[in-house]
């Protein structure tokens, strides 16, 4: 049984950029504990010196001509930001006050 | 206008080319059908009769002009709601997304365009394709057709529940660990999954790159496969397209011999917990095969036991990383941006909004399986346990030309039944991930329906990577000897159109 707190699905929360409530942490610490337990499953067969495969068929790097093509216009490519100013995405302070 | 509906995409395609009706007639049919039926189905997030009528209109000037054009040109096909369209929103079914427009076409809609089909709308789903009932869909429930208390599967259950209630005759899927071919099988479809790198993923919203691949349901296997070589092929806008011809699927299609074909029934995915009115219809088409001259064979695929848990430690793991494109700076919604907060607070509020539970949960596994201290003994032991499933696959058709399972181990589940148990729910992808995981070729026909609850069951056909064309040929064989037995198995629906 793999047992997951409270606090460490938090700080898994704040890893992936979810400001999830109290309810969800304990019900998320809960489900990930079942399924950790299920899925260890893997372990039990992923012994001795077997290779990994991240894809099913053999990856070779493509390339394209580096040529120069038409892409989008800054309208195109604006049209679904949030908010917009001259003619570039508008974000929140990167930066925090005291640096 | 139920003679047009209650063809085949094949004749209607037919049709259409020796101008017996006009593909603006046929798209108003099936328009007005998804008007009469669609609020009970709920297959639709958007559907705008304008732009499909002048679609059709394009194409029919386009045949009035002289233009050749494919089998399909002017047949009305839905779209799922992952592939991005420049003149319909794309959303995956999330709020993070609502409204959207994407900037260009994905691949395979380009091509839906350029064979001519007619975009009739966008279908529902699964948020970003995580599931496997379309109960994640931040939108709308979808009901199965042939009984709307039911599921319609997933994650592409609009698709399936928009061909089986015959508001289209064809639509669009993308297959993660199953998500055309168990709501093919639920719904009394033909669902396919080419081999992994044959379709396109450009343009895809994406959520487990090394296994999302995009394929076609229909109400016949040839519909499928013409649907099939429609999009499918080499494109250099995806890194992992293969650079190959498509398959002869269409000839496979029409031919469905299997003399002498050797059929390899895989122990692991034939297991005494499935349901037995789904177990005992996989039992007689077997037979059936073989009264009609293949040879069966049982064997065995060990590492097969360990791949739904590889598959739910590898597919998390790839959609927390893509998913952390949802950042509310470049498009979708935002939350929380009332000047004080910063760019980091905005975003974890923005994701926290736009997200559904299933996709919060994955991601959170998915971060746990990466993260330092436990990538090896779970992404690290998952990716092992792929190269096993791929050698158990390499072994097998040393010796067979295909694979067969059941599709799913039962039948369409009653909606709300497994919505709070993630386990429940994962177990309905059991038979269909092996073939995910090692990019092999897969599909679904209908084989029957189970004598206690009366609901459509899923004939599943693996083969290797780029032999698509053996599970066509096979499924034709199926559908043929059974349409002629029992008449079409669509037929039975409540929702058949009759000609």
């Amino acid at each position: 049984m793999t047992a997951i707190t409270r606090d460490e699905v938090a700080h898994l929360a704040r890893l992936s950029r979810l400001a999830l409530d109290e309810s969800e942490l304990d019900t998320l610490a809960a489900q990930l504990g079942d399924i950790l337990t299920a899925v260890a499953k893997v372990q039990e067969v992923a012994k001795g010196d077997i290779p990994p495969s991240s894809h099913a068929l053999p990856l070779t790097n493509v390339y394209r001509p580096d040529e120069a093509r038409p892409c989008l216009t800054p309208e195109q490519a604006l049209a679904g930001a949030p908010a917009v100013e001259e003619q570039r995405f508008r974000v929140p302070r990167i930066l925090g006050e005291e640096e | 206008m139920s003679d047009v509906i209650s063809l085949t995409a094949a004749d209607l395609g037919a049709a259409i080319g020796a101008g017996e009706v006009s593909s603006e007639e046929a798209t108003t049919a099936y328009l007005d059908r998804v008007s009469s039926v669609d609020g009970e189905i709920g297959a639709f997030l958007h559907v705008d009769r304008d732009v499909a009528l002048a679609q059709a209109r394009a194409v029919d000037a386009r045949r009035a002009a002289g233009e050749e054009l494919g089998p399909l040109a002017g047949v009305p096909v839905a779209h799922k709601d992952v592939f991005s369209t420049t003149d319909m929103p794309t959303t995956a079914a999330s709020k993070i997304l609502e409204g959207w427009r994407p900037p260009y076409d994905a691949t395979v809609t380009a091509r839906l365009r350029e064979a001519g089909l007619v975009i009739l709308g966008k279908t529902n789903m699964d948020e970003f394709a995580m599931g496997s009932s379309t109960e994640n869909s931040a939108y709308q429930v979808t009901r199965n057709p042939w009984d709307t208390d039911r599921i319609p599967g997933g994650s592409s259950g609009g698709s399936s529940a928009a061909v089986a209630a015959f508001e289209v005759p064809l639509a669009t899927g993308t297959d993660t660990g199953g998500s055309i071919r168990q709501p093919a099988a639920v719904c009394g479809l033909v669902g396919a999954k080419p081999t992994y790198g044959g379709s396109s993923r450009y343009g895809v919203i994406a959520f487990a790159s090394s296994l999302d691949t995009p394929g076609p349901f229909a109400r016949n296997v040839l519909d499928a496969a013409l649907l099939h070589e429609a999009f499918s092929g080499h494109d250099p806008r995806d890194s992992t397209s293969i650079d190959a011809p498509v398959p002869p699927v269409v000839d496979a299609a029409r031919l469905g011999d299997v003399e002498g074909l050797r059929v390899g029934v895989v122990k692991e995915l034939d297991s005494d917990g499935f349901q037995p009115g789904v177990r005992q219809r996989f039992h007689e088409t077997l037979e059936l095969l073989e009264s009609l001259g293949a040879k069966i064979v049982e064997l065995s695929c060990p590492s097969f036991d360990a791949a739904l848990s590889a598959y739910y430690l590898i597919a998390p793991s790839e959609c927390s990383s893509n998913l952390a494109r949802f950042d509310a700076m470049r498009y979708g919604l935002r939350v929380g941006d009332d000047g004080t907060r910063s760019a980091e607070e905005v975003m974890s509020l923005t994701r926290a909004e736009g997200f559904g539970a299933e996709v919060k949960r994955r991601i959170i596994l998915g971060t746990y399986a990466l993260s330092s201290g436990y990538y090896d003994a779970y992404y690290g032991s998952a990716q092992q346990v792929r190269t096993l499933i791929k050698r158990d696959f390499d072994a097998a058709f040393e010796n067979v030309d295909v694979l067969v399972s059941p599709t799913t181990p039962t039948t369409a589940f009653p909606i709300g039944e497994r919505s709070e148990d993630p386990m429940a729910m994962y177990l309905a992808d059991l038979c269909t991930i092996p073939s995910n995981l090692a990019g092999n070729a897969s599909l679904s026909v209908p084989c029957g329906l189970a004598p206690e609850d009366g609901l459509p069951v899923g004939f599943q056909i693996m083969a290797p990577p780029l032999a698509d064309d053996r599970t066509y040929r096979v499924a034709a064989a199926v559908e043929r000897t059974l349409s002629e037995r029992d008449g079409a198995l669509l037929s039975r629906s409540p929702y058949a159109v009759q000609g």
